[in-house]
């Protein structure tokens, strides 16, 4: 049984985090009611000209020195006609000849080791508007029209879904550190064509490719690629030939199914857009805007350790997200607690955050809020349990740790004559106890503890507690 | 001669159903003219850059600034067919 | 009241800063004339006496206010393919015959700013493809020297209206010739700018990289008044270029002494109307009887340019009109019965033969294997051609040529051959091509009394020196 080698290639459609369109002044803002963020640029108007939005080109130009790509000094735009309603002009503007930027790559982490995933280019165009299918007729919203997008085109080196996944994941935290897209996947900001073929091991040339368009969740491109795998080896094993062919996955059925398109569907008649005259990018411009990039990942992740002293584990898992990151070196500056912490948001907010589904952003729970509570504990204001309970108020409500301590008169009794007094009691109350412990049974301590703890209501300081009762029945003889 | 032109080809492209009649009237004229403007190729065009635009400039910026959009209601009802919000459309069963 | 005929636009303005008129008595003679002459002429496809006379009568309130805009009251007709807010926009085409404009073109914008009044919509030939007008899916504009023939496009409406009284002034558009040619059918002053001098936004696209939109008037001043308020930077239109413009008008001084007028031999051929070689060349031996010298130019590929505007335009074309598909605006077919006949069957419905024969034409040239065959080809030649004029203005000022090699033909007459149509282009197509500015004007007229127009061809941005050349010809001819 001779063995079968895969060949994945993305193309992956990035929204740029720009306020306008890119050939117009229409809000790029996301959930407006539709059609409501139209104008005649992006409708198609007759007479209406593109002009470019220059901060979209900063933009693509940054993610390119991100991804570690050559600038293209000298680009151009082109027109890339097909019709469709969806598309307000019947052509889409484009970088076919002399796109933006040019190689690059994302490095992944395999079985085998980590390896670069080149990046064959990335051009800037334009996003398509929104058709929407009802019982008996479709609609369409202009409002996406004109978004700003990238395509960021991989070269055929991935060789699993896994690979893919992994290529995907830290290409999008490159972009989101790079600052230039949400890449927020609900919302449609990060979209993936993919191409996929096997080929017998041993065989030099790719096997014949298919495309699958169009998806936007990881979750649906792995399963889309491990079932379209599937069915292309089923095909070639048996001796037949794959038809190259543009593919879609329906996620309900879990299958990828042929679209039906037209012979001439690719005949997109490429010709340079003459509305738009050439970008040029003058060396010294395009070096600035190297000298204050921002860190990439796995930078941010080495300088954390040093510069906070946390495990390389803590730091990874703070740094997957650059908003946990951020949300941590803001509170780590103001608590100087790092390990603690860094303990805190692992354990504690990750948890509230996956049980919301919220991101840091979006919940209340802001770095001072939460450095603060941090600090409370540090300095035995509060004890561990009560901030604990406190937490997702601050999440939730955005309330401060140390306002509420003082309200609610949460802070912790360590106030020796009346911890004397509350003792005294539970001695009187708990003979046994005390004639247990004396008596060698040792963990009667902790009853007699929990005990004083009670009556304090969760105030006292626990500590301080265990190392008086432990003196009171040194002077007994304990 | 030029080669013949797949007019039924290039109309479905072009997105334009022609008539029978129109098809062979432009197969005729279509023919005539790619012939006429095949006298380019006696121009020796080796190391010619292309014109690309119709004049000679580069980099024209917008600021990234939000300017007003049109009236939603004056826009669809431009439309040849609407409905409240959107331009409405037979349904799409799948065509590309 | 002077009669609308042989009023200009500095008249016009004279009057109504001197109050000899107001601008609502000005506006009703045109509308008087208008319905009176257009009858015949068939050059407005739209004119709204309530609309027009609404205009000037808010103008002459502004007047009475002490605004003195510079255009204010006077009614300028449009071309009708630069869109006016709230107004039609057809392009004389059933594709926008109830299109409806929701926003101005910049030189639309630009009028409004100096305070014209819009008077009407002029026929066209459909989306500007094509030399005589009769290409309008709604009427046939004549010529009025004679109104069986053509009064040549495609602006044939503006041109008409202009020379046949019906309007002061008013706006055309030139891809390639489309402002010049029929200036020169009807015997009145067109002009095309330098491309990138006039803003295109709002105005419907033939050909994106040749469109230029020019003034069409009665004499050279009209047209340097309506340049200068037309011309300039925009930022909607990014092949505009931030260059000043200057006050045409003040620079229409000097004769004809120390001109160096360039005659490219390629333009003076066998081939063209002997009647229309012989007025052009009598125009050039008066401009030396004058004080010009004529130097000998030559122009070498000109027998190309044809060849090269049908491949570039027509490419651009099949892109700028694929936007014609009754998704947002303009015509659908009824009850398609899937997007593709959506769009194939209201495209077939909505343009005429004309423009399915460039579309189509456009769209082969650009298809898959043939690009560099036909688009990649013609963009170089494209350089050449413009080489061409850069080296021929190193020899001299302007130049002079005929602007069409036959003066106005019959109705009916070319339009079955679309070949021997667009060859009819010759003189006028290589200017759009090298970017440069033109202007037609009268220099005479044939046997049978119809115009011939002189073309005056300058550099790229060279607006100001074609104007006093051909002001100083005007002025030769008038005297
Ligand atoms: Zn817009």
């Amino acid at each position: 049984m001779s063995k079968y080698l895969i060949t994945i290639g993305l193309e992956t459609h990035v929204h740029l985090k720009t306020h306008t369109k890119m050939f117009c002044g229409c809000a790029t803002e996301f959930g407006s009611e539709a059609n409501t963020h139209v104008c005649p640029v992006c409708l198609g108007y007759p007479g209406a000209l593109p002009v470019m939005n220059g901060e979209a080109i900063k933009q693509c130009v940054i993610a390119g020195l991100m991804l570690g790509c050559e600038i293209n000094h000298y680009s151009t735009f082109d027109r890339k006609n097909y019709f469709y309603p969806d598309m307000c002009k019947d052509y889409q503007i484009t970088q076919m000849e002399k796109p933006l930027c040019i190689g690059g790559g994302v490095t992944i982490d395999t079985p085998e080791g980590s390896r670069r995933v080149r990046i064959h280019h990335i051009h800037q165009e334009e996003d398509a508007g929104k058709i929407i299918h009802y019982a008996r007729h479709s609609g369409v919203d202009f409002n996406r029209c004109g978004t700003p997008l990238m395509e960021i085109v991989s070269e055929p080196d991935l060789s699993s879904p896994d690979e893919a996944m992994a290529y995907l994941h830290n290409l999008r935290q490159i972009l989101v550190y790079a600052g230039v897209s949400e890449c927020n996947l609900e919302e449609g900001n990060m979209r993936s064509d993919v191409n996929i073929s096997v080929r017998p091991e041993g065989q030099e040339e790719l096997g014949i490719r298919a495309e699958i368009k169009n998806m936007n969740t990881f979750k649906g491109i792995y399963a889309a690629l491990e079932y379209e795998i599937e069915r292309q080896l089923y095909i070639v094993k048996k001796g037949g030939t794959i038809t190259q062919e543009t593919r879609r996955w329906d996620a309900d059925l879990g299958e990828t199914q042929s679209m039906r398109t037209k012979e001439n569907a690719h005949d997109y008649r490429y010709f340079p857009e003459p509305d738009l005259v050439p970008v040029t990018l003058d060396k010294e411009m395009v070096e600035q805007w190297r000298a204050a990039l921002p860190e990439l990942p796995a930078a941010r992740r080495e300088r954390m350790v040093k510069e906070y002293g946390i495990p390389e584990y803590d730091a990874g898992v703070l740094a997957d997200e650059k908003p946990n990151a951020d949300f941590f070196e803001i509170a780590a500056k103001l608590c100087g607690e790092f390990k603690t912490l860094s303990n805190w948001f692992m354990t504690d907010v990750m948890c509230l955050l996956s049980e919301s589904g919220k991101t840091i952003t979006q919940c209340s729970l802001t770095p001072k809020s939460l450095a603060e509570l941090v600090t409370l504990v540090k300095k035995g204001v509060i004890n561990g349990p009560t901030a604990k309970e406190l937490l997702p108020e601050l999440f939730n409500d955005g309330l401060m740790p140390a306002k509420m301590v003082e309200e609610r008169g949460l802070a912790q009794v360590s106030d020796s004559g009346a911890l004397e007094s509350f003792m005294n009691e539970v001695f009187e109350a708990n003979e046994k106890s005390v004639a247990d412990y004396l008596a060698g049974k040792k963990a009667a301590a902790g009853y007699l503890t929990g005990q004083v703890m009670k009556l304090s209501r969760g105030k006292a300081d626990p500590k301080l507690v265990n190392k008086m009762i432990a003196e009171k029945f040194a002077g007994m003889g304990g | 001669m030029s080669q013949s032109i797949d007019v039924a080809y290039v109309s479905e492209l072009a997105r334009i159903a022609l008539t029978d009649d129109e098809t062979k009237l432009f197969q005729g004229q279509l023919e005539t003219i790619v012939d006429y403007v095949e006298k380019i190729n006696g121009l020796d065009l080796d190391n010619i850059k292309p014109t690309m635009h119709g004049q000679v400039s580069t980099n024209f910026f917008r600021d990234d600034v939000v300017s007003p959009s049109l009236d939603r209601e004056a826009v669809l009802d431009n439309a040849p067919a609407r409905t409240d919000s959107e331009f409405k459309l037979p349904k799409i069963v799948e065509d590309a | 009241m002077e009669d609308i005929a042989t009023l200009t636009l500095a008249g016009a303005l004279d009057g109504l800063k001197k109050k000899e008129f107001s601008s609502v008595e000005l506006n009703q003679a045109l509308v008087d004339s208008i319905d009176k002459k257009d009858g015949d002429l068939k050059a407005y496809l739209k004119m709204d006496p309530e609309y027009i006379l609404k205009q000037a009568a808010e103008s002459d309130q502004k007047r009475a206010a002490g605004d003195d805009s510079s255009l204010l009251g006077v009614p300028i007709a449009i071309k009708d393919l630069i869109n006016v807010k709230g107004e039609s926009c057809s392009c004389a085409s059933r594709q926008l015959e109830k299109y409806n404009a929701l926003y101005d073109a910049t030189v639309a914008a630009k009028l409004r700013y100096a305070g014209a009044v819009f008077a009407g919509r002029t026929n066209m030939d459909e989306f500007a493809m094509g030399s005589s007008t009769e290409n309008s899916a709604f009427q046939i504009t004549r010529n009025p020297h004679n109104l069986e023939c053509v009064p040549g496009g495609s602006s044939g409406g503006s041109a008409a209206a202009v020379a046949g009284g019906e309007a002061i002034a008013a706006l055309g558009t030139d891809t390639g010739g489309s402002i010049r040619q029929p200036a020169s059918f009807c015997g009145c002053v067109g002009m095309k700018p330098s491309y990138g001098r006039v803003s295109r936004y709002g105005v419907t696209a033939y050909a994106s990289s040749l469109d230029q939109v020019g003034p069409m008037t009665k004499t050279v001043e009209d047209a340097a008044i309506l340049l200068k308020e037309l011309a300039g930077f925009d930022p909607h239109d990014g092949t505009t270029l931030d260059v000043k413009v200057p006050d045409y008008q003040a620079h229409l001084t000097g004769g004809m002494k120390g001109l160096k007028i360039g005659l490219p031999k390629e333009f003076y051929v066998d081939g063209s109307d002997p009647e229309v070689s012989q007025a052009v060349l009598k125009a050039v031996e008066s401009c030396r009887a004058a004080g010009a010298e004529i130097v000998d130019v030559s122009l070498p590929h000109t027998e190309y340019a044809i060849a090269v505007y049908y491949i570039l335009a027509t490419a651009e074309a099949s892109a700028n009109l694929a936007r014609f598909d009754g998704v947002r605006f303009g015509h659908r077919a009824e009850s398609p019965k899937s997007v593709f006949d959506l769009y194939a069957q209201s495209r077939a419905e909505g343009f005429g033969t004309e423009v399915k024969r460039r579309i189509i034409l456009g769209t082969y040239v650009l298809s898959s294997g043939y690009y560099d065959a036909y688009y990649g080809k013609a963009q170089k030649a494209r350089t050449l051609i413009r080489e061409d004029y850069t080296k021929a203005f190193e020899k001299c000022d302007v130049l002079m040529t005929p602007v069409s090699p036959t003066p106005a033909y019959k109705i009916g007459e070319a339009s079955q051959d679309p070949l021997k149509m667009y060859l009819g282009d010759i003189f006028t197509v290589p200017a759009n091509l090298a970017g440069i500015c033109g202007i037609s004007l009268p220099c005479g007229s044939t046997r049978g009394g119809l115009p011939v127009g002189l073309q005056i061809l300058g550099p790229a941005f060279g607006e100001e020196r074609i104007l006093k050349t051909a002001y100083a010809f005007e002025q030769m001819q008038g005297a």
